[in-house]
């Protein structure tokens, strides 16, 4: 693997070995694993290679629309999966379709209207899956918060309404530590990045031969969109989700 | 003039019915005490005069019209509440006195502020204090102190100083009294007999979800 980015099939072979390790290993510990060990790298073989094919047939369609489409089924996906994380939530499919769409449509506008990156498939989709993905996560934290607040912070909410405030004074420190919650894991990771680890796509560019110096520019980039979608996903979807909570009477439900 | 009116109410949650065909009539300037074991339903009937909660069957006017004709904040200014179980929030006791201003888009009154504090026995610098610092005593004051800054018709309090020592209860039935005096509408919910006796002129006494006894005092 000497010009990096080639690695040929036999010394993937060679490397299989490295999975024997751990095979023994779990058999003379008696940890049991063996089978759960041959699913998981049988399982992530045939996924890798079944999104390996698609994305080499993705890349080659140089239609826009063929881009887009993909992306908004990306993004359908991440919200069906946030949307299971509240399911107290009225709307939440839809809430978290706006919220992640939203929030990645303006992160990719900045991003193409910088120039740091081109409308081509094989940018725009690594990129919009990383993004949509972490804002999937982030608003599966906002939603399991939100829910767990209004439970636990009933008497609070109830006080303020009690005090003549309109539903959204009375739960605004809500909203606010709901959006928190979503955005702390992207700015936790963000502030250890390559302290603690090599985040993914920099090693793997690394190993691809990019240069590490040019690996950092992509890295900062990266960071930099993970916030902003998280950061604007988070905070629609924890404004447009908190009315739930509430009935047409203004009135906390149970 | 009947000010609060309930005509058949009855709350009932998850299949438990907690009020069961509650009727009453309550005039401008009334003073209410209200009585009744643990469960009978006090705290449930006020949150319901509180429009925090709905009856399940019945309806409730205020001034002749229906709860629903009205909208639910105008309800609530003119229907000050004062919970069980005091609750302050944010950081500082300042964040909580100013927050009725700041949803009335006002600005604090901090004469009022202060008037209502002396009137209470607190000394003003409790302005400052983390309310986590604060005694049980001192949060159901600030509570209440907060209900007050603008002045309700009608004033609901559930077991307001019930943390209190003699002295600090006098004072609180006084600055009560003082405000039923001048027009405000009380319905107090305690488990003291002799308070609920002193100054109300009614008694109400709830048993299991339903009125037992109305008594008139004065
Ligand atoms: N949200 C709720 N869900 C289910 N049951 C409830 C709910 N709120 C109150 N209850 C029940 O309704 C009954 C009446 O409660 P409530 O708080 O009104 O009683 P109370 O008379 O104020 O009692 P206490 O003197 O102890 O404060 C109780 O048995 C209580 O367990
Ligand atoms: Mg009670």
């Amino acid at each position: 693997m000497n010009s990096g980015a080639a690695i040929s099939i036999s010394s993937l072979f060679m490397a299989s070995s490295l999975v024997i390790v751990s095979l023994l290993f779990s058999y003379f510990q008696k940890l049991g694993l063996e089978k759960e060990t041959l699913i998981s790298v049988g399982r992530a073989i045939i996924q890798l290679i079944i999104v390996g094919y698609i994305l080499e047939y993705v890349f080659g369609q140089k239609s826009p629309v063929f881009t887009t489409l993909l992306l908004v089924f990306m993004t359908f996906n991440a919200a069906y999966n946030a949307a299971k994380r509240g399911k107290r939530i009225r709307n939440g499919l839809l809430i978290s379709f706006v919220s992640i769409a939203i929030g990645a449509t303006i992160t990719l506008s900045v991003l193409l209207l910088s120039g740091a990156i081109q409308y081509e498939p094989f940018q725009i989709i690594p990129i919009g899956g990383m993004i949509i993905s972490n804002a999937m996560i982030a608003l599966g934290l906002c939603y399991r918060r939100l829910t767990s607040d209004f439970k636990d912070k009933r008497e609070e909410v109830e006080a303020k309404l009690a005090l003549g405030a309109d539903i959204l004074p009375a739960s605004l420190e809500i909203i606010r530590d709901a959006i928190r919650t979503g955005m702390l894991p992207t700015i936790d990771s963000a502030k250890t990045l390559g302290i603690v680890a090599l985040p993914g796509m920099m090693t793997g560019l690394i190993l691809a031969g990019v240069s590490p110096v040019m690996a950092i520019r992509y890295q900062i980039m990266v960071t930099f969109m993970m916030l902003s979608t998280t950061a604007i996903a988070s905070f629609i979807a924890c404004y447009l989700a908190y009315r739930t909570f509430f009935n047409q009477r203004k009135q906390l439900m149970n | 003039m009947t000010l609060l009116e309930l005509q058949n109410v009855s709350y009932q949650s998850k299949n438990k019915e907690i009020l069961k065909n509650i009727s009453l009539q309550i005039d401008r300037g009334d003073y209410l005490s209200i009585v009744g074991p643990s469960g009978s339903g006090k705290s449930t009937f006020l949150k319901l005069c509180a429009h925090l909660l709905s009856p399940t069957e019945g309806e409730i006017f205020f001034k002749g019209k229906d709860f629903r004709e009205y909208s639910p904040l105008e309800l609530r200014r003119k229907i000050a509440y004062c919970a069980q179980t005091p609750c302050l929030f944010g950081d500082t006791v300042a964040d909580n006195l100013s927050f009725p201003y700041l949803i009335r888009k006002q600005k604090v009154d901090l004469a009022r502020v202060e008037a209502l504090f002396s009137s209470l026995n607190l000394n003003f610098e409790f302005m400052k204090k983390d309310v986590q610092s604060l005694s049980g005593g001192e949060k159901q004051r600030i509570v209440l102190i907060r209900t007050l800054l603008f002045k309700p018709e009608i004033l609901l309090l559930d077991e307001v100083s019930s943390a209190l020592d003699v002295t600090n209860t006098l004072l609180v039935e006084k600055v009560i009294s003082s405000l039923n005096q001048t027009g405000t509408t009380v319905l107090w919910i305690t488990h003291d007999l002799e308070q609920s006796r002193k100054y109300a002129h009614k008694l109400l006494t709830l048993d299991n979800g339903k009125i037992k006894a109305e008594e008139v005092l004065r």
